[in-house]
């Protein structure tokens, strides 16, 4: 039994709205040579268990990780899929070397979103008797999500805009993002409305690309780098699938999900404990939202929390450095991709965008519409 | 030839399946009675009291498992929750853009059904507003039998 597990490496491709250059394959091997090379690890002697992160529909194939098991090492060997968001593989990668049955896990996640059309993808993500026949997708569910929330609590339009327009921003500083730059509110709101109130500019865009890492126990660890990062906490749950069942003004999924990840990690102010954030925006108006969610707020002032400009790259609670989601990162990747943000964050290593003396990150990773499921991660330094 | 010589091919698929899916005995009741009576069903929970919309066989927090005799009529009339208007066309929705989906509280459910609205400018369209449903007079046994919600 081992008593930590560290991220020893991890490696994103560049992102853009279409690699035709390389298939789904290619792309993984992209990411899993540069974590391999990097740590002088090989997959035949030393990665025990892979775990991976993919989308059916996208990948155009049932149990899409087949189509990559020659390339993460799945074959006659341990490999098992996640169909969810990539912070999801953190977790149960994380999981089963705490179990001491693996030392060495290669996650990998890959989505090419160009592959086909998003909306009928995540239609298919809808039950069928009651709610599919009506043609509802991702945005026209978080367009709902998004009038509720700004109703109850009296979020304005501008105080949703405003998280673009910082996030777009920040993406400018990331070398991986492929949607960025500097605009004002109105910009963002002028933008082609897609579902009211949510525009263009507001929604994550469709991208290609994949991430890969290796987690390992405390020994290995210590044995490949001085530099791990460890991860100190992990929770994780699901609200209800109707979106009538839900109270859509707040996420309680997210509260049980962060509230186990820091009870695990010992944070207990997560203002004053965690030096920076990274968390899964598929829509502007959820980052308030998982202000919120994850206490660096009370319920409802995500608004006013945007609006003192904590939140920026210079605040003193900086989240999404990277850009988060707005800045272009695949669907399922999104959450893979926000731990190796977090990574590069404490190791020193993000460049433009490296918050000075982070020593705690925390990731927000979600999946289905309106952030059904919700996967923290508390890493650290220490 | 190097591999930056070759132009990317991409195969096209158009993947097809005609599918039907079981509604349950619960989802069953729920549509022959919508087509053949016009009425909406919902389902309570006889250990909690909950009244769910839709209806399905379980109530989570009780892990009971509801009957088709623990159905009740709900509505016809409600209230709306949230809204959007959506300003896209795609393959699968069966509306023209701009449309408008809601998830409406029907008078006597606890939990929404997210729906369309109509026969409203969405000016007009606000949360707290009361509507009823509209219901196709040509009735096939699924969602799209009712036409979409209109203010009362
Ligand atoms: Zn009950």
């Amino acid at each position: 039994m081992t008593d930590r597990v560290a991220i020893v490496a991890a490696a994103k491709t560049g992102f853009s709205p279409s690699r035709s250059d390389a298939n789904y394959s290619e792309l993984a091997y992209e990411v899993i040579e540069k974590v391999l090379t990097e740590t002088g690890l090989t997959i035949g002697d030393d990665i025990d268990n892979s775990i991976s992160c993919s989308h059916d529909i996208w990948d155009g194939q049932t149990i899409s990780n087949i189509g990559i098991t020659d390339v993460i090492g799945g074959h006659l060997r341990n490999e098992e899929k996640m169909a969810m968001d990539g912070s999801t593989a953190v977790y149960y990668g994380t999981i089963a070397i705490l179990s001491g049955e693996y030392n060495l896990t290669l996650l990998l996640a890959h989505t090419k979103m160009s592959q086909t059309n998003r909306n009928i993808v995540n239609n298919d993500a809808f039950e069928p008797i009651f709610s599919r026949k009506l043609g509802l997708d991702y945005t026209s569910a978080g367009a709902l999500q998004a009038t509720r929330y700004m109703h109850v609590h009296g979020i304005q339009r501008d105080q949703v805009a405003k998280v673009a327009v910082k996030n777009l921003g920040n993406a400018s500083r990331n070398e991986t993002a492929h949607n960025f730059g500097f605009y004002s509110v109105e910009d963002i709101i002028e933008s082609p409305v897609l579902a009211t109130p949510i525009t263009q500019k507001e929604m994550a865009p469709d991208t290609d690309g994949a991430v890969a890492m290796i987690l390992a126990s405390e020994k290995a660890a210590k044995k490949i780098t001085k530099n791990p990062v460890w991860v100190n906490g992990i929770g994780s749950s699901y609200d209800a699938h109707y979106l009538g069942d839900r109270d859509l003004a707040m996420s309680r999924a997210l509260e049980q999900a962060a509230g186990r990840a820091y009870a695990m990690a010992g944070i207990k102010n997560p203002v004053k404990d965690v030096d920076v954030f990274e968390v899964g925006e598929e829509f502007a108006h959820q980052e308030l939202m998982w202000y919120e969610g994850l206490g660096l707020c009370e319920a409802g002032k995500g608004g006013e929390l945007i609006d003192s400009g904590r939140t920026l790259f210079e605040g003193d609670i900086p989240v999404n450095p990277s850009g988060g989601l707005l800045g272009g990162v695949p669907a399922n990747v999104a959450g893979l991709h926000s731990v190796a943000e977090a990574f590069l964050q404490l190791r020193g290593e993000a460049g433009r965008r490296q918050v000075k003396d982070a020593g705690v990150a925390v990731v927000q990773g979600q999946s289905g519409h309106c952030g059904q499921h919700h996967c923290v991660v508390v890493l650290g330094r220490d | 030839m190097t591999d930056n010589a070759l132009w990317p091919f991409e195969v096209e698929q158009h993947i097809t399946a005609m599918s039907k899916y079981y509604a349950g005995k619960i989802g069953s009741r729920f549509y022959i009675t919508l087509r053949d009576e016009g009425k909406i069903m919902a389902v309570k929970c006889p250990r909690c009291g909950k009244v769910y919309m839709p209806p399905r066989e379980t109530c989570g927090p009780c892990f009971y498992n509801m009957k088709v005799d623990d159905m009740v009529e709900v509505g016809p009339e409600g209230v709306v929750e949230t809204f959007t208007q959506v300003h896209y066309n795609e393959p699968v929705i069966p509306r023209e853009a701009p449309f408008v989906y809601a998830v409406i509280k029907l008078d006597g459910a606890d939990t929404g059904i997210t729906h369309y609205l109509g026969d409203v400018d969405y000016e007009n369209i606000s949360i707290g507003m009361k509507v009823t449903p509209v219901l196709e007079n040509e009735r096939q046994g699924n969602i799209l039998d009712i036409k979409h919600f209109k203010p009362v």
